[in-house]
């Protein structure tokens, strides 16, 4: 029953990501200034809001798991924090071809920039800590403790950087605040369109991996069970 | 016991183990001369530069060589299965969390003191007149470095990689105080004024501080009792 919802949900997600697909290279017209690279916004920034959403749930799933110590928890929290991961690399990387193009380089030390690094940098140090304890309990303890830590770091760091690189003012600072100009309606809402359709994706994903950890635990429990058995 | 006593109790303890052996600071505190010598490899260190790095360049000192102090601090629990004593003791976990940040905290500061004439020295930087601001910043600094380090310290004691791991994660976590140190330690390096908008460093520095202190106290019990 679970199994074919996700696999429903996978089909409307992939259904809406070609249609969305299709809108945004053959009806929308180029940007006015950027040219045809603005196109790849559409997927960029909706990468980065599909990675909050996976942050927040494998901060909620952290809090419900040290609360209840339910292990359901801790792996849907994995699942999150992994699929985040790759939204958030998505978000990176899109960002890094976008600024070869229309800034000439793949990298600049901007606020925002930086800040999406860190966060990428602290939360795979989470897969990091769950890849060196071996202790089930242990380490879905630990993990949301890290989870919960990660959360707070870098909310904190959002506000921080923004002092830091702002005091320090790089060439891409007049790109940012011409930011503020007005999008075309129709363009904004295919953004928000397009979030959509990842967030339901990355909730096919966090679905499918949490089914991967949860027949993991249980093959791990059976292996320990056979080893009692033969001992 | 109450909950000061034996924080108090718990940090006279590590302090005097460690004073005893005296592993994790003079480790520390050679690999931090060590650090501050390569430095001036890293870049042609005159006056100029030393103006505009100068604060960076002394919390990495300080970020690396705090690393090895707060790897101790439950290492040194693991002979003789002392931590599952200290953990089934009447001490409470936040207690026990807080007592061994103290005592980092006593040790990292006075690493970070013991580098400022070496640094003075080297780098041909007279720290006399920013001594009272800058023992300020050194100090909210390493408070936080001791209050995250410390129960990351106590996340990674288990592990096969913990020397490796605990830098890998502190650090990325670190950067908002790390950043507001480095900030406000260069303004004092080079001897310039501290305007209004730098105050928004300091407060960072001590929201810093605050929010993690409670919440590494909090979840202190669940990493330790296990």
């Amino acid at each position: 029953m679970q199994a074919k919802f996700f696999a429903g949900l996978a089909l409307v997600a992939g259904v809406f990501l070609l249609r969305n697909l299709n809108i945004i290279m053959f009806q929308l017209p180029d940007e006015m200034e950027q040219g045809p690279i603005y196109r790849i916004f559409y997927y960029h920034l909706p990468a980065f809001f599909t990675a909050l959403f996976c942050y927040v749930t494998a901060l909620v799933c952290s809090g419900m798991y040290l609360a209840k110590k339910n292990p359901v928890y801790d792996s849907i929290a994995l699942a999150a924090t992994e699929t985040g991961l790759a939204f958030a690399a998505v978000n990176l990387i899109t960002g890094m071809f976008w600024g070869r193009i229309s800034w000439g380089i793949w990298w600049a030390w901007d606020a925002r920039l930086t800040w999406a690094l860190i966060c990428w940098l602290v939360y795979f140090g989470y897969l990091m800590l769950r890849r060196a304890i071996d202790d089930p309990g242990e380490r879905a303890k630990n993990a949301a403790v890290l989870s919960i830590f990660a959360f707070v770091s870098v909310a904190i760091t959002w506000k921080a950087i923004e002092w830091w690189r702002t005091q320090h003012p790089g060439p891409v600072l007049s790109f940012r605040t011409g930011g503020v100009r007005r999008i075309d309606p129709a363009m904004e809402n295919m953004l928000y369109m397009n979030a959509l359709a990842l967030i339901l994706l990355a909730i096919v994903f966090i679905a499918v991996r949490y089914r991967q950890e949860k027949m993991q635990l249980e093959i791990n429990a059976l292996r320990r069970q056979a080893h009692a058995l033969q001992a | 016991m109450t909950g000061l006593t034996s924080v108090w109790r718990i940090a006279r303890k590590d302090l005097r183990s460690e004073f005893r052996t005296k592993e994790s600071l003079n480790a520390a505190l050679s690999f931090a001369v060590v650090i501050l010598l390569l430095f001036s490899f890293a870049f042609n260190p005159n006056a100029r530069t030393i103006k505009e790095m100068g604060g960076g360049l002394l919390w990495l000192v300080y970020a690396f060589s705090g690393a090895l102090i707060l790897n101790r601090a439950y290492t040194r629990e693991l002979p003789n299965d002392c931590l599952e004593v200290l953990v089934a003791s009447p001490v409470p976990s936040a207690s026990l969390f807080l007592g061994k940040a103290i005592a980092s905290f006593l040790l990292i500061l006075a690493i970070q003191i013991f580098c400022l004439p070496v640094f003075a020295i080297f780098y041909n930087v007279s720290l006399v007149a920013a001594l009272p601001s800058l023992l300020l910043v050194l100090a909210l600094g390493a408070w936080g470095l001791s209050a995250v380090g410390t129960l990351f310290s106590a996340l990674t004691v288990n592990l096969r990689l913990r020397e490796l791991m605990l830098p890998m994660l502190l650090y990325p976590m670190m950067i908002p105080a790390l950043m507001a140190a480095m900030h406000l330690t260069t303004l004092l390096v080079a001897g310039e004024p501290w305007l209004a908008e730098d105050q928004i460093w300091l407060k960072l520095l001590i929201t810093f501080d605050v929010i993690f202190t409670t919440l590494a106290a909090g979840l202190a019990e669940f990493i330790l009792v296990r």
